[in-house]
């Protein structure tokens, strides 16, 4: 039976019939629904970590105990899980464990454009990288093998379009593992040096073992056509190949891209008369190229950043391009923004009017950054705000600390937010911290997090208290504001900035967007007490316009939140009551 | 054949996602190779979002490049103008009336034209203008435009209604089934 599926169902079908028994992941996009389909198979115990180094930790539990395990992540997310997979590479497996990471070329979602590839040349793990929702399945298949039979984790590599793309999925059986007697091996798991020092030639043994299957495995294979161009390349790169050259060109295409193979590649190079590597980001494929003495064309014509398409190559190797219309009128930008009724909106709306300077971090809020709020002063990685801002009143002094704050969401705050926050408390900072705590995982999608109180199926869990933990941290003064009341808001980030000790404010309010979050009645302008001195446009809300040089608020989008009734000096929104 | 390419676009959370699931359900179950290629995540909210549908006897490419659209269905008018670009020539373009600011239009940094449709014309290209909203109104749900636009978008395919019809049964949750199929023929008829 066929199936069009995303390329992630397509990943999470393939641990399903491999008899993948354990799976711990960090939402990110865009490697998110790999778990969210995972967790749909009850023959596989899924969750959701509260980072990637957990998820990763447990697969490796999961491994040692004998089962197959997997995590998923983004690119940046095995940034957080390096730490593990770099000495995994020296323990290996018990049961097979393959790592999942979406790398995002072009950043649809992300803060930056890392190329993934790095990690397994420099942790010596094979990586594999499909290019469409079939192979996605059936190379997760052949990673376990790998896995088991070379004794090491094997990363997928996976990128925005094949992880968020559907095509056809050839569905087969689960195949049922039983979980063997677990077995003490303290020489292979217990890398301290005497061990490690054994386990490092093994490592570099088996990275040549690879490289040789590398040359004759099946993952990689030859397409012969015209002989004129030549072209090496992997993953989505290939569709745009075919899709531009159909057969009129020769290509080797590279469904295992480290190790790379070296006779392989010579061998196809002799029969082709100019040969090109085509990769999206970074030229590693052709750096490889280079140390094997095979001329190549490559990043001298195709460029390290952005997303490639039929357009690019067509433009590379100047052909024609399809005719197409513009307008000359410019179209405005559409940016994403905070929904209409977010909770984030009232608590920017007053650090905008204060003009209090915030270190933001990674989740919906990043949008508090957009005009009109322009609430935020950096964005830099996952828990960032919370021990920048620790550094950043170090370095300012108490001028600064009575000035500036951060916010974190409340999965952020758990991801590795509150390491930062421990700092600030065990080194003395009167920072203010403020977690905005909306009851879910918001930019991936809605998942549940150790703060919501239930799992990834959605069942009952253990809610992370987070006024207790602030204050088992080390942090006195701990308040809950909502962010719907403005003046509440108003006074507890002053107050707080005031103190003389650190403090944490968490603003609290579910996502509107969660489905038991029920929307109140749209509120209406009464355009006759409207003076449009446009305060209300100040908070920056999608739902509110002005037309005619009167507000207006769209009915399709507002949720009654009512926030802007607080703005308005002369009253003129109101809120329909039921 | 060669490959077909309908591209969705609109405002994130307009329901760009069911359309295309529709579309990619009704395709396989003709017998195409289908690829669909989405957005995901709430990273969209109110931005442009886009979705590509290519079906045909083999498809590589998941996304659809300038010039290469045979359709475009966009949920909102000046999103239609925002991808015109990829519309091949000849293609047409099936656009919802409905406007939607966004934020540098309501924070005063740009303008919305309103009447970019009538440039497009200009320029031949083919516009199927229709009022989407209204009718998912009269169908029950002010959501289901983006099933309106299928019904529109049915009229120009080689497809049965019924397919179709079916399609949307196999799609949809049991409890918006009537909503969607009153809204899908509403866009089909009017």
């Amino acid at each position: 039976m066929k199936k069009l599926m995303l390329g992630n169902e397509a990943v999470a079908r393939g641990l399903y019939e491999a008899g993948v028994s354990v799976v711990s992941s960090y939402p990110g996009t865009p490697s998110t629904e790999i778990t969210e389909f995972a967790a749909k198979y009850d023959e596989i115990y899924c969750e959701w970590a509260p980072n990637e180094k957990v998820a990763a930790e447990v697969a490796f539990g999961a491994s040692l105990r004998g089962a197959r395990s997997a995590c998923a992540m983004k690119h940046v997310g095995l940034n957080v899980a390096a730490d593990p997979l770099f000495t995994l590479s020296y323990t290996g497996v018990n049961g097979g464990m393959v790592l999942f990471v979406a790398d995002d070329p072009a950043m649809h979602s992300s803060q930056n454009e890392q190329d993934s590839r790095h990690y397994a040349i420099a942790a010596k793990v094979p990586m594999l990288e499909p290019s469409d929702s079939a192979e996605a399945k059936d190379f997760v298949k052949a990673a376990f093998a790998l896995s088991e039979e070379y004794d090491t984790p094997v990363i997928v590599r996976m990128c925005t379009r094949i992880a968020h793309s559907q095509g056809a999925v050839e569905l087969c059986a689960r195949e049922e593992r039983a979980l063997p007697a677990y077995e003490k091996n303290p020489q292979k798991y217990i890398m301290a040096p005497a061990n490690a020092v054994r386990r490092h030639p093994f490592v570099e043994e088996r990275t040549k073992k690879l490289a040789l299957l590398a040359e004759t495995s099946p993952l990689n294979r030859v397409e012969m056509g015209g002989t004129e161009k030549g072209i090496i390349c992997a993953g989505t790169c290939y569709q745009y190949v075919k899709e531009v050259f159909g057969d009129s060109v020769s290509v080797l295409k590279l469904g295992m891209v480290h190790p790379l193979p070296t006779d392989l590649i010579k061998d196809f190079a002799s029969r082709v008369q100019q040969l090109y590597v085509i990769e999206e980001l970074d030229g590693v494929i052709e750096q490889h190229l280079c140390s094997i003495g095979v001329p190549c064309v490559g990043k001298a014509m195709f460029p390290p950043v952005g997303e490639y398409n039929q357009t690019t190559i067509r433009a590379a190797f100047s052909l024609p391009q399809p005719p197409s219309v513009t307008t000359d009128t410019p179209v405005p930008v559409r940016p994403p923004v905070m929904c209409a009724g977010c909770p984030h909106r009232g608590l920017f709306y007053t650090l905008a009017k204060h003009k209090i300077t915030c270190l933001g971090d990674i989740g919906c809020y990043t949008l508090g950054s957009a005009p009109p709020l322009t609430a935020l002063d950096s964005t830099l990685c996952m828990g960032a705000s919370v021990s920048g801002l620790h550094g950043f009143n170090k370095a300012g002094g108490s001028e600064s600390a009575g000035k500036t704050v951060c916010v974190i969401g409340d999965s952020t705050f758990m991801h590795s937010g509150m390491t930062g926050l421990v700092n600030i408390a065990y080194n003395d900072s009167h920072s203010t911290v403020i977690i905005l705590d909306n009851s879910i995982t918001g930019m991936t999608g809605h998942q549940q997090n150790p703060t919501t109180g239930k799992n990834i199926k959605g069942d009952p869990a253990k809610a992370v208290d987070l006024e207790a933990l602030c204050h088992a941290i080390g942090i006195d003064r701990v308040r809950v504001v909502d962010p719907y009341d403005l003046k509440a808001c108003e006074a507890a980030i002053l107050e707080e900035l005031a103190a003389d000790e650190p403090s944490v404010i968490i603003s609290r309010r579910p996502c509107m967007l969660l489905k038991y979050v029920k929307p109140q009645p749209p509120v209406k302008v009464n355009e006759d007490k409207c003076v449009g001195c446009k305060m209300c446009m100040k908070l920056g809300c999608p739902a509110i316009s002005m037309k005619q040089g009167k507000a207006h608020v769209d009915f399709t989008q507002c949720v009654g939140c009512a926030v802007c009734t607080q703005l308005c000096r002369v009253g003129a929104f109101q809120r329909e009551e039921k | 054949m060669e490959t077909k390419n309908v591209m969705i676009v609109g405002v994130g959370g307009q329901g760009s996602l069911l359309a295309s699931k529709l579309l990619g359900a009704l395709l396989t179950r003709e017998g195409f190779d289908v690829k669909v290629s989405e957005v995901h995540g709430m990273s969209q909210r109110g931005g442009s979002v886009v979705t590509y549908v290519r079906y045909g006897d083999k498809v590589y490419s998941p996304v659809i490049a300038a010039g290469e659209a045979d359709f475009i269905v966009s949920f909102e008018k000046i999103e239609a103008a925002r991808y015109a670009q990829n519309l091949k020539e000849g293609g047409r373009i099936i656009v919802n009336s409905q406007m939607i600011d966004p934020m540098p239009v309501i924070t005063g940094a740009a303008e919305y034209p309103a009447d970019i449709l009538e440039e497009l014309k200009a320029k031949g290209v083919l516009v199927d203008e229709i009022d989407a909203l209204s009718l998912a109104q009269q169908a029950g749900n002010a959501k289901s435009v983006n099933i309106v636009l299928m019904g529109r978008l049915a009229k120009y395919f080689d497809i049965s209604f019924d397919k179709w019809v079916e399609a949307i049964k196999a799609t949809v949750k049991p409890q918006f089934v009537d909503v969607n199929l009153k809204a899908f023929e509403l866009g089909y008829t009017v």
